[in-house]
């Protein structure tokens, strides 16, 4: 097998911008599932709401579907809120979060997706930034811009998480409660506001995410699906509730695929990331940065 | 106790004279699964669009053998799995009396062993080859892809590329993990025996790929003359992008990309299609050979814009109706739901349909292929409405259908 440096060279910005896609995606559950220990199995369905909204809001208007994404993560917030505040007070104050939490979750998936048919119908739907055909070429290099604009926000959010986590007041309480609620409680702290607000911030990822994948690729109401695996195995690759984690696991598994496409063929790439997988937490059971 | 047992009886005979005339009045019922979610769900509903026009002329007409028609129809999400369930509701459940397909040779081909196990007579919808494993002779597909499915399906692609002058020498071939693609690229790959083509590249890629160009440069870094691709829609949009963007350098690309014969992808892709040599069954640059076609067209689009599917209809739309016109003809020629004989009447006689006559060969395939090989030429802009006007599809073959030659190399053409 050959390994001409113009390829060898290509793939790695091919993986890494394919990592900071799947960062972004996977982002939100690090925060849910990682640290909030909510199986959020709903989360692909939020992403391609974000997808829709964007796709929506950027064909009336004519507005770039990222900054549509970022103006309206607000209403991704809220929405997570008012998510949390019901999943809460139906299962998890009632100790019933394990399987029926988890049937609450699949429950906001299809509902979300029969909601995007009736709506949009199920014709595939994408939206072109002014970038989206345009590529930088930088000798033998080549920067297609419609994913490198995706991955640039996505570093900055991602990073922006992660100082926010580990840098405020609100955040290390989230870290504290991601450690240990139950301590947490008991020195007075309202953790369901902790809590609340930390799933809400995962919801405003996925809608920013969303708008990341309808420039990258055509959407339907249903594709969401097809990333539930991913996402939780960036997750759990980079270390349970770890951001940076998340990150490193994102481009693990982005140059991955990269490479394996490249050189021993595509159809190997789900074998190889997930081999990767098994093989780190062989090793290291609790993720590449998890504790 | 005789007189009971004699009013009883004179009872049962009274009510079964008074059921006769209510059971003649049921409707027909003609079941099917489809894709009305999932990947294929644009297509899938176009077709169902389709049907529905279908049942509501022939209704308006009197229906069949004197019974109204009516479609029973499951959502199949897309999902092979799904299938055969819904095939036994059909048939066990809901007492169908006449069963057709689904959109797509990944929902067909489990459809199969259930049709042969109640010996019904099949109507398939775009399947590609399905009955070269199964070799059922009440199989009937009304894709144009002729006697030897796989073969015909790639057939354009490769005449257009060996008519080239120098011949090409080199193939890559390319395609998801599906049932739909493994088959087109079984037969391309009996074309490249055909052909004495070198096949340099040869591999498939998992359906949820979302960044294609690590695959676009593996096949540039063969250096191939030609480059087939069978894709479903999203991966086509994928190739495309991606072939765009890294500045694929091939004299032909393209061949068995699903999804470019949409309105869809033809406004979202817009001018990334030139140059793409692919497959149609409708352009309108031969319009004059289709000249019953725009009568359904009319019907269909208006459809359409309210459902808010394919606008244009111009691939599975028409065939989706010819494929129950063909029933409806049987039908009414048999006088009867006998599903032996509508086989055999099916197998014998030619169709008179929106999408020309129609003749089926010993597999159930159409006797005679007219699949279209075109390349795409000279869009501007994402506007649907120029895919309306004849001037951007070119068509490459058949010859009876010709309307231009290919332009080549690949880089060039698609400028």
């Amino acid at each position: 097998m050959e390994f001409p440096t113009a390829l060898v060279l290509n793939a790695i910005i091919a993986g890494l911008l394919l990592g900071g896609f799947y960062a972004a995606m996977s982002v939100g559950i690090s925060i849910s599932f990682g640290m909030l220990d909510v199986v959020n199995i709903a989360h692909p369905g939020f992403i391609i709401l974000g997808s829709y909204i964007a796709y929506i809001v950027s064909d009336r208007l004519g507005i770039d579907p990222i900054a549509v994404s970022l103006a309206l993560s607000p209403l991704f917030f809220l929405l997570g809120m008012a998510i949390y505040r019901i999943y809460y007070l139906c299962f998890e104050k009632r100790g019933q979060e394990s399987l029926r939490g988890l049937a609450f979750f699949f429950g906001i998936l299809f509902i979300t997706e029969v909601a995007l048919v009736l709506v949009f119908g199920v014709d595939y739907r994408s939206v072109r930034g002014a970038y989206s055909e345009t590529t930088w070429r930088l000798g033998p290099m080549d920067f297609p811009m419609r994913l490198v604009v995706p991955f640039l926000v996505s570093i900055a959010m991602v990073v922006g998480i992660e100082l926010f986590l580990a840098r405020t007041f609100f955040g290390r309480a989230v870290l504290a409660v991601a450690q240990d609620s139950l301590a947490l409680r008991l020195m007075g702290v309202d953790t369901l506001r902790v809590k609340e607000f930390a799933f809400a911030l995962s919801i405003a990822t996925a809608g920013v995410a969303g708008a990341f994948l309808i420039v990258i690729q055509p959407v339907q109401p249903a594709i969401g699906r097809e990333y539930i695996g991913l996402v939780f195995a960036v997750c759990v690759l980079g270390g349970m509730g770890s951001i940076r984690g998340t990150l490193v696991g994102a481009f693990v598994l982005g140059l991955a695929e990269s490479f394996t496409s490249t050189f021993a063929g595509p159809s190997w790439a789900p074998a190889v990331s997930f081999g990767l997988l098994l093989a780190a937490l062989a090793f290291k059971p609790s993720g590449l940065f998890g504790r | 106790m005789k007189r009971l047992v004699a009013s009883f009886s004179g009872a049962l005979v009274a009510l079964s004279l008074l059921a006769a005339p209510v059971l003649a009045q049921q409707p027909l019922k003609i079941g099917f699964g489809m894709s009305l979610t999932g990947p294929l769900a644009g297509n899938g509903k176009a077709a169902l669009i389709s049907m529905q026009i279908w049942a509501e002329d022939v209704n308006a007409k009197g229906g069949i053998l004197g019974r109204k028609v009516e479609l029973v129809y499951y959502d199949d999400q897309t999902n092979p799995s799904t299938v055969p369930s819904i095939y036994s509701k059909l048939l066990d459940v809901d007492k169908v009396d006449l069963v057709v397909s689904g959109y797509g040779t990944n929902v067909i081909a489990p459809a199969m062993p259930i049709m042969m196990q109640r010996s019904m007579t099949f109507m398939g919808l775009f399947g590609l080859n399905v009955n070269s494993k199964f070799d059922y002779d009440r199989y009937f597909q009304i894709m144009p892809s002729g006697p030897e499915p796989a073969i015909g399906w790639t057939q354009g692609f490769f005449d257009t590329a060996m008519g080239l002058n120098p011949k090409p020498a080199t193939v890559a071939l390319v395609g998801a993990d599906a049932e739909y693609p493994a088959l087109a690229l079984q037969g391309a790959r009996e074309q490249v025996k055909r052909t004495g083509l070198k096949v340099v590249y040869d591999k498939t890629y998992p359906p949820n790929t979302v960044d294609f160009s690590p695959i676009v440069r593996a096949i540039q870094a063969t250096n191939p003359d030609l480059v087939y691709v069978a894709s479903y829609p999203p991966d086509s949009a994928g190739m495309i992008r991606a072939a765009n963007e890294i500045g694929l350098k091939t004299r032909m690309f393209g061949g068995g990309m699903v999804g470019p014969q949409f309105a869809a992808l033809k406004a979202q892709l817009g001018p990334l299609l030139n140059g793409l040599v692919n497959y149609e069954t409708f352009a309108p640059d031969v319009a004059d050979k289709f000249p019953s076609l725009e009568q359904f067209l009319a019907k269909y689009q208006a459809r359409a814009a309210k459902e808010g599917v394919d606008a244009l209809g111009f691939y599975l739309p028409p065939f989706a109706y010819a494929m129950m016109e063909v029933l409806e003809q049987a039908i009414k020629a048999v006088g009867s739901l006998d599903q032996a004989k509508l086989a055999d009447y099916m197998h014998k006689n030619e169709f008179n349909t929106y999408v020309g006559k129609v003749r089926f060969g010993k597999n159930g395939e159409w006797a005679q292929g007219r699949m279209l090989a075109v390349q795409y030429k000279g869009i501007t802009g994402n506007d649907l409405e120029q895919w309306r006007k004849p001037g951007h599809v070119t068509v490459l073959t058949p010859a009876p259908y010709k309307t231009g030659n290919v332009a080549t190399p690949y880089q060039d053409s698609r400028k």
